[in-house]
């Protein structure tokens, strides 16, 4: 493999403090070094970066991938090429297929399905509970010497209160987090979307606020109680926000993330029974999007995760009662992303680029999210200021199913380095 | 014509298409009290009545209207159909349409499946009920019933039982509203939509005092199911906190209009003397569904309102 240096970009490094205009030499699969005018070395490829943003490629703790299953919404590898099309290197593959990944022979096949396709790392997230179905604990032991990073039953809640205790206990010995879907299923039975004015006035089940917060109250007071580490999978409401901000305060182990789409849109989206709004938790309100975004930047809401959700191109093509939840994010997080936070000043890039790509890795313990030398060789270099328009018939994932079609978004991958190799090259040329 | 293609409700529907919709149906009452009850209008039309949901009343006054112009008319229920065999909407739609048909009227469970059809096929589509979003031709046939008795502007017309799970009140709501009367809704609130004040409706959980401030009493259908999921407890404590009694109305300050959209559950949500009393209007509202749907079906097969009076006469409009 040849060295490759990335020329003359802003680097932005948050696990170093790092933010200045110089040039990133990989070598043998790792950063070799970062600094300015340094010589190249004999034989490396030159990648000019110039006005680019250099940064630890992102990293994402929560895509569905499909694969085995529903090879026809995506597979391993399809998945792959859309995450490193949107900036990541290194994506977290929930368990949720069919069949379930709930052993280590099913962690095993993600991974050589990753390594087939040799394009993103994929990291398997293995279930908590046998087949998802709230009993049995899995052997997370068994698992993690696969090669899961951590455990869920992501789709539903841990299903009680006992299995969670037993869950955030039993990880300690293995240093996962576990990652809980805070949803109380007695209160959104048969809801398609969030319980308010917009609603009422459709005539749609009311998915209420609280559905969310009373998981997320039980969760906390169980990492408290067993000083496991829990990390909440897209909070969506205020509440969760006050409740998760106040037990970090009191030293309790959580760590939480938000999608993109719930820092840009709120319920109202689904005016017109448009089922790309339609998401598990569901849109909510502006006072909860202003929520999240600041509790995503005063640190309470640890960092961004896509919950990537591809269905077949006719699966939103139903009555919104009967059409799947969820939204693919991987290529469109950056955007949004850059739209919302960091073109109207909430956020500046360094911190953007912490919760995209450093603090995500911190969560799960993976190798990735920092450009410091013998690290991965892991990169995004992407243009902050270029616009474009999202068109989800060029997605690289298998499914299109976008709330945000025709929006104009900020911020053009380039380059995407894993490993030391470009795995993506993005033209300047997206209309 | 300004309705456009597809009746789906009429919470999108200004004050004017209102009237126009009351006013046309007007002439078409008194076609239904002829010894021959069939005017040409909708000679050579073809209608589906696509009824996805169980219906009886809705589904027989849309074909008397169907019958009464002249329509050619199919009756497909979900029970027996392709739709029982797995067929999606969509795919429901496109063979539909493949069958050169004029108007769909629909009837499904889903909230915005009468929009999700308009949206896919060229043909006009009515909503006969979807879901617990609207059923349009239901409050415009209330509206009528109201306004034969009296100015709906500055009526004060509450609607009573499980607005929750009712398309019937959406419609009666945004209908009301856009011609001027006051609205309120009661019931417990296990029963309300959260925030339902947000749609411009007073809220009363005391039945009483909903009969001390109305005018008109709209007494929704209390289903079973509402018991078994856990709404409320009883049909028998239903009755003795929100039934509308003959006692509640005799100590009401005015006489109260009372509609109900049917089927009656006696005894539940409404007294036998009430409906069957001199205030109720029930049955006009069954008389005057056949009038409305007559108009909907006219205006949208682009029928002119001014002819209405002579498409109703003979065979040269």
């Amino acid at each position: 493999m040849k060295p490759l240096v990335l020329k003359g970009g802003r680097v932005v490094d948050p696990s170093q403090r790092r933010d200045e205009v110089a040039d990133v030499v990989l070598m043998g699969g790792t950063v070799a070094g970062i600094g300015r005018g340094q010589g190249t070395p004999d034989g490396a490829e030159v990648l000019d970066a110039a006005g680019l943003v250099v940064a630890p490629g992102f990293v994402d703790l929560h895509v569905h991938l499909r694969e085995p299953g529903r090879e026809d919404a995506e597979t391993i590898a399809t998945g792959a090429r859309a995450a490193v099309a949107g900036g990541y290197t290194t994506v977290c593959a929930m368990p949720n297929t069919d069949p379930v990944c709930d052993n280590q022979a099913a962690v095993g096949f993600v991974l050589k399905q990753a390594r087939e396709a040799g394009l993103a790392h994929v990291y398997p997230i293995g279930a908590v509970s046998l087949g998802q179905r709230g009993e049995y604990l899995t052997e997370f032991g068994e698992m993690v010497a696969a090669g899961a990073v951590a455990v869920s039953d992501d789709g539903k809640p841990v299903a009680t209160a006992h299995l969670m205790r037993t869950a955030l206990e039993y990880a300690q010995t293995f240093g996962i987090p576990v990652i809980d879907h805070c949803e109380d299923h007695s209160l959104t039975a048969g809801s398609a979307m969030h319980e308010g004015l917009v609603s009422a006035r459709l005539g749609l089940k009311g998915w209420p606020r609280s559905a969310e917060d009373v998981v997320v109250a039980r969760d906390l007071a169980l990492a408290e109680l067993t000083g496991g580490h829990v990390h909440l999978a897209h909070m969506s409401t205020a509440g969760a926000a006050r409740l998760i901000r106040e037990a970090k305060a009191r030293g309790v182990r959580v760590t939480a993330e938000v999608t993109p789409h719930h820092l840009a849109l709120t319920d109202a989206c689904c005016e017109g029974y448009d089922t790309n709004a339609k998401m598990n938790p569901p849109l909510r309100e502006t006072h909860d999007l202003e929520a999240m975004r600041e509790a995503l930047v005063d640190g309470t809401i640890d960092c961004i995760a896509t919950d990537h959700a591809p269905h077949p191109y006719d699966a939103k093509d139903q009555e919104f009662d009967d059409a799947p939840f969820g939204i693919v994010g991987l290529e469109t997080a950056l955007g949004v992303a850059m739209v919302e936070l960091v073109a109207p000043g909430r956020m500046g890039l360094p911190a953007l680029i912490h919760r995209m790509a450093t603090r995500p890795a911190e969560i799960a313990r993976l190798p990735a999210g920092t450009l410091r030398t013998g690290a991965p060789a892991d990169v995004v270099a992407f243009d902050p200021a270029a616009e474009w328009t999202v068109d989800p018939t060029r997605f690289f994932s298998k499914s299109r199913n976008t709330p945000f079609a025709g929006r104009r978004l900020r911020g053009l991958v380039r380059w995407t380095v894993v490993g030391g190799r470009v795995a993506h090259a993005g033209g300047g040329a997206r209309p | 014509m300004a309705l456009g293609k597809d009746l789906l409700g009429l919470e999108h529907l200004t004050a004017e298409d209102l009237l126009l919709i009351l006013d046309t149906a007007e002439p078409f009452k008194e076609v239904s009290e002829r010894a021959i009850k069939k005017v040409p209008a909708l000679r050579g039309k073809t209608i589906v009545n696509l009824f996805f949901e169980a219906s009886t009343r809705t589904r027989i006054s849309f074909e008397f209207a169907e019958k009464r112009l002249s329509a050619d008319t199919v009756n497909v229920s979900a029970s027996g159909s392709s739709v029982q065999k797995g067929e999606n909407l969509v795919d429901t739609a496109r063979n539909l349409e493949a069958m050169k048909i004029d108007m769909v009227v629909i009837r499904h469970g889903s909230s915005g499946a009468a929009r999700f059809l308009g949206e896919r096929i060229a043909s006009n589509v009515i909503n006969a009920g979807d879901g617990k979003h609207e059923h349009p031709t239901q409050g415009l046939l209330d509206l009528l019933t109201i306004r034969d008795r009296r100015p709906i502007a500055g009526t004060k017309a509450c609607i009573v039982g499980d607005v929750l799970h009712s398309r019937v009140a959406r419609s009666n709501i945004w209908g009301l509203l856009k011609l001027g009367a006051e609205v309120a809704v009661c019931g417990p609130k296990s029963l309300l939509p959260l925030g339902i004040e947000g749609l411009g409706v007073r809220v009363f959980h005391r039945i009483e005092e909903a009969i001390a401030w109305a005018d008109v009493l709209n007494v929704l259908r209390l289903q079973m199911e509402r018991m078994e999921s856990g709404y409320i407890p009883s049909q028998r404590e239903y009755y003795r906190v929100f039934g509308v009694t003959l006692e509640r109305l005799e100590r009401a300050p005015r006489e109260l209009l009372i509609l109900h959209p049917g089927p009656m559950n006696r005894g539940v949500e409404i007294d036998s003397r009430v409906a069957d009393g001199p205030h109720s209007v029930i049955l006009d509202q069954v008389t005057n569904g056949v009038a409305v749907r007559m108009a909907v079906l006219y205006l949208l097969a682009g029928g002119r309102p001014e002819l209405a009076e002579a498409a109703k006469g003979g065979g040269d409009h």
